[in-house]
């Protein structure tokens, strides 16, 4: 079994860009990645593309063939949806059939459109990742959905809106160098706390962006890097993947993601790697709570005691595990479809030593992507090493 | 279109379930080994298992965790503010909204199903009252 080599990496910025088409918004992104790895575009055998919402924001369905004719790429390509964990879950496929042999160069990433439509519509396109029958007709928006996992943590375990406060200032303060970030501005805890409810105890500081927004990574197997001599000293050495039931109110417990816990056990297992020795994190924050949820199933905390992590410091940037220093979901933005395998661009370049905060994580060996789709009824993990 | 009836296809299974609710017959699905389920179902979610009978819903059930939406979809334009919560009857869970007041709603709460429809669109909706 091969290792799977990161060999090039692409973003778009992170943003409002309306009036760019996710193909346009890909083909930067992949281009990018390409030019990055260094490879012959003829040896790339397969595209994996995430993509949630285009049906609704771009009245665009079968989406893999316009992502491999973005880059100029004749090869099979295929649509991932697996609602805000779409690229995630396309790259564990890639990295899957890197690892087996069944493709030595891939590109895998993801794309999304969203400021095309209104704040109204964007919502309700959001909010179809619930279950339309018993949660989307109870009027159950992404926010609330979240909002009542929160209100379900507080309850159980204690925490406040100052603590999930903590945590959007800290992600704003990891993005303000990231030129890829849509908020590139500090905010305070009390910015945080004045903020406008969207889903209490949710406000509008707790809740990640409406982006547009594109990311691309370029895998190959170790045989392919050292027989083309690629830069590619990061590798993906774990993939995990775990699901739940689709509503929040057919889970036994609403203030936890077991199904991340699966996936992380899963990932951690394949990288013969524990938590204790990740060194930096990407995970999931479309809301202040889902970072808490996410660190608590990636293992960092114990259950129920995550929520104090950024404000008692440990997930800053100078904390024992940073957590997004890339800005997250957050502060850096959130274009559904792009997320998954922008955590991966993102810890790529952390790991490499050639991202604006690596200086904040100079001996970091083990990385870790936590993507997470709805209400965590889907979420994978990736464990990422630096190997040379 | 407040008021009147909805053009939407049914949705079978969920719409009978609705019909129950609103006749005060509620009920969910039970399998072999005791696990609740929401129709449709096939076989249980929770084991496969393919013997399946309806239940009668408790005519109770408590808060397990609550929002007010401040924000909503272009569907309950009109109907925002409106508080979400999941309520535990035992075997199963039902979200839908509370006809109460947010400051009135905690976990525990102990609440009724019944349907009443959306003020933006008079579409069925699924609500609970406080007991």
């Amino acid at each position: 079994m091969t290792t799977v080599r990161v060999a090039g990496v692409g973003l778009t910025h992170f943003g409002t860009h309306p009036e760019r088409t996710s193909r346009d918004l890909f083909a930067e992104a992949g281009l990018t990645a390409l030019e990055e790895a260094s490879v012959d575009r003829d040896d790339v055998e397969a595209v994996y593309y995430g993509n949630f919402m285009g049906e609704l924001s771009e009245h665009q369905g079968h989406q893999g063939p316009l992502a491999a004719e973005a880059l100029g790429v004749q090869a099979p390509a295929t649509r991932y949806e697996s609602a805000c964990a779409s690229s995630g879950v396309a790259l564990r496929q890639a990295v899957r059939d890197v690892r087996n042999g069944e493709a030595d160069l891939v590109v895998v990433g993801g794309a999304e459109r969203m400021n095309n439509l209104s704040t109204a519509e964007s919502t309700e396109a959001l909010a179809i990742a619930a279950d339309d029958l018993y949660e989307v007709r109870a009027g159950v928006t992404f926010p609330g959905a979240y909002a009542m996992m929160a209100t379900a943590y507080f309850d159980q375990f204690g925490g406040t809106r100052e603590d999930l406060a903590h945590i959007a200032v800290k992600n704003h303060e990891n993005a303000l160098v990231n030129e890829h970030a849509q908020y590139q501005r500090e905010i305070s805890v009390e910015d945080a706390l004045d903020s406008p409810p969207v889903a209490d105890p949710l406000h509008l500081y707790d809740a990640c962006p409406v982006t547009d927004g594109a990311s691309a990574v370029v895998l190959a197997s170790e045989a392919y890097a050292e027989r083309n001599d690629l830069d590619a000293g990061v590798a993906i050495t774990g993939t995990g993947q775990g699901g739940d039931m689709m509503a929040l109110h057919d889970r036994e417990d609403v203030a936890t993601s077991p199904a991340a816990t699966e996936a992380a056990e899963e990932a951690y297992a394949d990288a013969d790697v524990a938590a204790g020795d990740v060194d930096l994190a990407e995970v999931h924050d479309c809301f202040t709570i889902a970072e808490v949820l996410a660190t608590e199933s990636l293992g960092f905390f114990e259950t129920g005691e995550g929520v104090t992590a950024a404000r008692d410091g440990v997930t800053t940037q100078h904390g024992d595990l940073p957590v997004n220093l890339s800005g997250g979901l957050k502060a850096k933005g959130h274009p559904v479809g792009a997320t998954g395998t922008s955590q991966v661009a993102e810890l790529t370049k952390l790991l490499r030593g050639d991202h604006v905060n690596s200086k904040y994580v100079p001996e970091a060996r083990v990385g870790v992507a936590h993507n997470a789709g709805g209400t965590v009824a889907s979420a994978v993990v990736h464990v990422m090493e630096a190997v040379e | 279109m407040t008021g009147e009836a909805s053009d939407r296809v049914r949705d079978e299974g969920f719409d009978e379930f609705l019909d129950a609710l609103a006749d005060g017959e509620g009920y969910y699905v039970e399998c072999a080994n005791g696990h609740g389920s929401l129709p449709p179902r096939r076989v249980c979610p929770h084991c496969g298992s393919t013997v399946l009978v309806d239940e009668p819903l408790p005519e109770t059930g408590e808060v397990v965790t609550h929002t007010q939406v401040y924000v909503p979809t272009p569907a309950f334009a009109e109907d925002a503010p409106y508080v979400n919560a999941v309520v535990d009857f035992g075997a199963v869970r039902l979200t839908g909204q509370v006809l109460a007041d947010a400051e009135d709603v905690t976990v525990g709460t102990t609440v009724e199903p019944a349907v009443s429809e959306t003020a933006t669109t008079g579409e069925r909706l699924l609500v609970f009252e406080q007991r």
